[in-house]
């Protein structure tokens, strides 16, 4: 219980201090801006309340376009972990630059590949994917290594084959692995999201955000980011349930 | 105990022969060591063994820690090409005709988590291609025979050290293969422990006789279990003493560790030790 009190007793206090502050008038003092720029928690749950069909309607492309990316994450790069664990000169020749290929900033793809592949979801998916792919093949990786030579030789000794060995050994030793990687790609899948979005889209939560900074709407960007966050909560709450599901012996 | 009053053999055992490799007196098997030698690049561990190991025998290695025991039972389950020399086993000098003979067990249990006791026992089973229920089947029975009835669901997290030391041996054992390869079995165990697995094994071969070949540190467990007990030196690892011994698995095994032939067997066995080590 304490697990979950605690951080709503501090969460419940931070949103009343910003309610203090924003509706005493301190807050739009302090930074020298009309009252409209620096909303109250309340009033942007008044915003998410009144726009609760638009941000449904945006909500939903943005959760498409993230659950198709992890979902493409999780098949190439848990195939791509397989491939590199099976043949050594695969590993050696693509791991450093799958590692390098971290150091390319998202925000600078982003415009490229929605040229290629225009305004729909495809280039979305694809970089929600190419954000969430890193840390799901690293995982993956780490967890088929983590196999104890001891125990492939015990396999071997026992007639076991190399698809044998993968499947009662090497696969379920690395299961709790992917999904430590599948719960870092649903929290960073949002920041893919957006980009995405921002690199050209024509609806989801972060064309909502882009067109209300035009627009000041600054109560409903609150609460689209509210939303877009409880959103990666939710499916990290799901992939926490499958894990406890699918990882029984832990 | 209760593994006293399981351990012998059933009367229906010819009937489960037919479904269980393991029930199957399969002691064709010798293992023969000739000038048997092993380097990792530099580093030579083994300088030239020969032993033979009669189908059926069981025959202990003891050795300074890091002397190459455990190197010495890789080469001969054919898990490692040796630099030099020759091991056959069952007449197969080629490692995966080694392979096809042996079945190792590991120092640790290495139980496999996600899989229930009795699944980890059937492993070797379901590799060799026996459906899920015929395997269980087979490994089942043992249970029953190896004082282990009533644990066959239980996780391996929840079974007591020595009780996961007994199903990775009848995991080795329901492989089905002649030679048992065992590397320090009960080295993870307390005294206690260890004495009881000790008697366990001894009355499993009575039962069950295969050719072992048993590495372990310890010189107590050697002769107690062995039929002959070859010294190893320190590294790099020849044989400085080879013993023949008096107790060979008897019954009680407090009786037989403290007759005075053993005292005086385990004595010598200690100075060829000792002397090997420096």
């Amino acid at each position: 219980m304490r697990r979950y009190l605690l951080p709503g007793v501090l969460l419940t206090l931070l949103i009343g201090v910003w309610q203090l502050a924003a509706s005493t008038g301190a807050l739009k003092d302090a930074l020298n801006l009309e009252s409209f720029l620096v909303p109250s928690p309340l009033e942007v749950a008044e915003s998410l309340w009144d726009n609760r069909g638009l941000l449904a309607e945006n909500a939903w492309v943005t959760l498409r376009e993230m659950l198709f990316g992890i979902l493409a994450a999780i098949v190439v790069g848990v195939g791509f972990a397989v491939l590199m664990h099976r043949w050594r000169v695969m590993r050696d020749a693509a791991y450093p630059l799958i590692v390098a290929s971290q150091t390319i900033p998202i925000v600078v793809i982003s415009p490229i590949l929605v040229t290629w592949f225009g305004y729909g979801i495809t280039p979305k998916v694809v970089i929600i994917a190419l954000v969430c792919f890193f840390p799901l093949t690293i995982n993956a990786l780490d967890g088929l290594r983590a196999v104890e030579p001891e125990a492939v030789k015990m396999m071997r000794s026992l007639d076991a084959s190399r698809w044998q060995l993968f499947r009662r050994v090497e696969a379920p030793t690395a299961l709790p692995h992917v999904f430590t990687g599948a719960k870092i790609a649903v929290v960073i899948a949002p920041i893919g999201a957006v980009f995405a979005e921002w690199a050209g889209s024509s609806a989801g939560l972060g064309h909502l955000i882009q067109s209300d900074t035009a627009n000041f709407e600054v109560a409903r960007q609150f609460a689209t980011v509210a939303v877009l966050s409880a959103m990666a909560l939710a499916l990290m709450a799901l992939t926490v349930l499958a894990e406890r599901r699918v990882v029984r012996w832990r | 105990m209760r593994q006293d009053t399981s351990m012998k053999p059933e009367s229906g055992q010819s009937q489960t022969a037919v479904t269980s490799p393991a029930a199957l007196p399969s002691i064709e098997g010798g293992v023969s060591l000739s000038s048997l030698r092993h380097s990792f690049g530099e580093l030579q561990t083994l300088a030239g063994i020969d032993l033979e190991v009669p189908a059926g025998s069981v025959v202990g290695f003891v050795g300074p820690s890091g002397c190459g025991k455990s190197t010495l039972l890789e080469l001969i389950c054919g898990l490692r090409e040796q630099t030099g020399g020759t091991v056959a086993v069952a007449g197969r000098e080629d490692a995966a005709g080694r392979l096809a003979h042996c079945a190792f067990m590991p120092q640790r249990d290495l139980l496999l988590p996600w899989y229930s006791a009795l699944d980890n026992a059937a492993l070797a089973l379901r590799n060799q291609g026996l459906r899920r229920e015929a395997a269980r089947a087979a490994a089942g029975d043992l249970f029953e025979r190896f004082g282990l009835g009533g644990f066959e669901a239980a996780r391996p997290s929840e079974l007591s050290g020595g009780m996961r030391q007994r199903v990775a041996f009848l995991r080795t054992l329901v492989a089905g293969k002649p030679v048992l390869a065992l590397d320090e079995p009960f080295a993870a165990l307390d005294a206690i422990t260890r004495g009881q697995m000790q008697e366990w094994l001894a009355a499993a071969l009575r039962t069950d006789p295969r050719t072992v070949v048993l590495v372990t540190h310890d010189v107590e467990e050697a002769l107690y279990l062995c039929d002959r007990v070859a010294v190893l030196s320190a590294r790099p690892a020849r044989i400085v003493g080879e013993l023949g011994v008096p107790a060979r698995r008897a019954e009680d095994r407090d009786a037989a560790v403290t007759d005075p032939a053993f005292v005086a067997t385990r004595e010598e066995a200690l100075r060829a030790l000792h002397e090997g080590s420096r």
